[in-house]
């Protein structure tokens, strides 16, 4: 494996050498020959520059004293002002603590779900179940969060919600699901995993698809069970997959969904719902705090950028599968 | 020796597929069950839904739910316009990526790697909300219909799908081809590149589509007029601030026939909703796993 990827990657260098001589013998003309190509792209990078490049040369108002009348570069410099006022205030470690929590809770539990329903679906031979569960466990991925979250109200609502006659079926008496802070996690994370396993086991069951069958037949010549095929054949088949996902999601860990957060909260779970994305909103957006807001803001996309680097650096170093 | 083996093991294996099947069956019910009841709500009568006699199948039948939707003026408008923003949006969308996607798929253009490291960064960093929200502001658009369509005008990830789709499934020859005979760059792309990639075409509208439809962020940021929200605004209003105003509602003069038909309402909302979207989705799904497929393939 790794002499093969070795052998690519020469033959790139090559090519990249090769095709840079090219290159400069005649850019120009072949710039000129193709002008239609860079007159394509040129929209989109202007859209990019202005809606993505801008907003991030914009940050430094995290270390600026926002003035509307100013504007951005007009306004004052104060260093560090704004992030030390985050870090002294209240809230921070109550923010932090809550992020994580949900953040970390949400990996532990929706990372390994597809993967869970991806082999089991694998097993099924009956293609006519397979496919229907397929179809059904996707649906709900057209739902919108508005939607989705109605309907985690309406359902847990110790009025309407059918999880409340289920309790009184059961002479349990109602509860206000969604007034207890203990339980906004748990809401939070196995809702979005009801709402998203079926998406995710698609690449997965991809995975599953390209292992080579040459590893079945040797196995079942060799007497495994369906146990011992899943567990040496297809885990480790889909590893590569799993891992690059598992990166991409490490690197968004302080991004939890702020849709869904904040349309889910209410005066009676603030305690625990409170993440840095609603608190950047409210302080920014309906506070109009601007250079506070944007300070906490780009302490949590800093966070999240080294999560990235060093969870991808990490994948590099114990296995073959990295994002670079 | 090599029989007892075989038996006990095709025992464990049934073990194992049977307890496969029920874990399969329990997820099956899992998922479908909360979506039949929500739909059998929308179709009873106010009555049933609040003493919580429905369980399954409608009771009841009623359609006073969807009746009371569709005299809704607030949501036959937000209806309208996220029909507006999807359409026109997706429309957007789909030519930029295009744009994009076509020339940097070409191992022959220039400075292609340039704009990928430059798509990648900011997947990984942006400058935050307060930021976008300035740029949005500076470039004049806050409070229009603009501003649902140019600030997400393109997807990143869906350019990286789409590049990879052209560079595995365009043949090269067919460029050169086309070169000889005198073939503009635009001309190809529309009249040859085009045509051969319906199944990638079908893949970044309905990805798109299901973004538009669903979007309401934006308009919670960007948005202060009501005549321009769109139908997910109105439902947050219903839905979830429970802010239905009593003019609203027709047919209902007494306070419990209100309330009832306000949580009646509230499913049907869910159904109307959500139907447009799922609706495409058994057309497009052959296209869309595919295209989920080509995206987590690393380019």
């Amino acid at each position: 494996m790794s002499s093969s990827t070795g052998v690519i990657e020469r033959e790139k260098t090559e090519a990249r050498t090769s095709g840079s001589l090219l290159l400069l013998r005649d850019r120009g003309k072949r710039i000129k020959r193709h002008w239609q190509l860079y007159l394509l792209v040129l929209l989109p990078l202007a859209y990019l520059v202005i809606f993505k490049y801008i907003p991030m040369y914009g940050a430094q108002i995290a270390f600026r004293e926002f003035s509307p009348v100013r504007g951005i570069l007009g306004s004052e410099w104060v260093g560090l002002a704004n992030f030390n006022t985050f870090f002294k205030s209240p809230n921070f470690w109550m923010l932090i603590k809550n992020t994580l929590i949900i953040s970390t809770y949400s990996l532990i539990v929706g990372f390994p779900a597809p993967i869970i329903l991806a082999l089991a679906l694998n097993e099924v031979r009956s293609m006519r179940f397979k496919r229907f569960v397929q179809m059904v466990t996707f649906a709900p991925y057209f739902i919108s969060t508005i939607v989705m979250v109605s309907m985690i109200i309406l359902f847990l609502s110790p009025r309407l919600g059918f999880i409340d006659h289920i309790l009184s079926a059961f002479g349990q008496e109602a509860v206000n699901f969604m007034g207890v802070p203990s339980y906004f996690s748990s809401i939070f994370v196995w809702s979005n995993v009801w709402q998203g396993i079926g998406y995710g086991a698609v690449i997965y069951l991809a995975a599953l698809a390209g292992i080579n069958t040459d590893l079945y037949e040797a196995a079942r010549v060799d007497g495994a069970s369906r146990i011992q095929k899943v567990w040496h054949i297809d885990i480790p088949g889909i590893m590569p997959a799993a891992t690059i996902l598992l990166i991409l999601n490490v690197g968004q860990i302080m991004n939890v969904g702020f849709e869904k957060i904040y349309l889910m909260q209410n005066p009676l779970n603030t305690s625990t719902s409170e993440v840095i994305s609603t608190y950047v909103y409210k302080i920014g957006l309906l506070g109009a705090n601007f250079s506070f807001s944007a300070a906490v803001d780009l302490f949590n996309s800093v966070i999240n950028l080294i999560l990235l680097l060093s969870v991808n650096y990490f994948a590099r170093r114990v296995s073959e599968s990295s994002l670079w | 020796m090599a029989r007892t083996n075989a038996i006990r093991e095709s025992f464990g294996d049934k073990l194992f597929l049977t307890l496969i099947y029920a874990f399969l069956s329990i997820i099956l019910l899992a998922v479908l069950y909360p979506l039949i009841y929500i739909l059998s709500s929308s179709f009873s009568s106010p009555q049933a839904v609040i003493s919580g006699r429905v369980w399954l199948l409608p009771v009841d039948f009623s359609l006073a739910g969807y009746k009371a939707i569709f005299s809704n003026p607030q949501i036959m408008t937000g209806y309208g316009n996220s029909l507006f923003y999807t359409v026109f949006g997706v429309l957007i969308n789909v030519c930029l990526t295009i744009m994009l996607a076509y020339p940097i798929s070409k191992s022959t253009f220039y400075g292609r790697h340039i704009i990928m490291v430059l798509l990648v960064i900011t997947m990984m960093f942006s400058g935050g909300l307060i930021p976008y929200y300035l740029t949005v502001k500076n470039v004049g658009i806050l409070d229009t219909r603009w501003a649902m369509l140019l600030p997400g005008a393109m997807a990143v990830w869906q350019v990286i799908i789409a590049r990879t789709f052209f560079q595995s499934s365009i043949p090269k020859e067919l460029g050169e081809a086309a070169e000889l005979d005198g073939c503009t760059d635009i001309g190809f792309l529309w009249r040859v590149v085009i045509p051969l990639s319906k199944p990638i075409l079908a893949v970044l509208v309905l990805m798109y589509a299901v973004g538009h439809w669903n979007a309401y962020f934006e308009a919670l940021i960007f948005l202060k007029s009501q005549g321009l929200f769109p139908l997910q605004i109105v439902l947050r209003n219903i839905l979830i601030l429970n802010s239905i105003d009593s003019s609203m509602m027709v047919d209902a003069n007494k306070m419990a026939a209100m309330q009832g038909l306000r949580d009646l309402l509230k499913f049907s909302l869910i159904v109307v909703a959500t139907v447009p979207i799922l609706a495409i989705y058994p057309f497009v799904q052959k296209y869309f796993v595919q295209g989920i497929l080509i995206g987590s393939l690393k380019g």
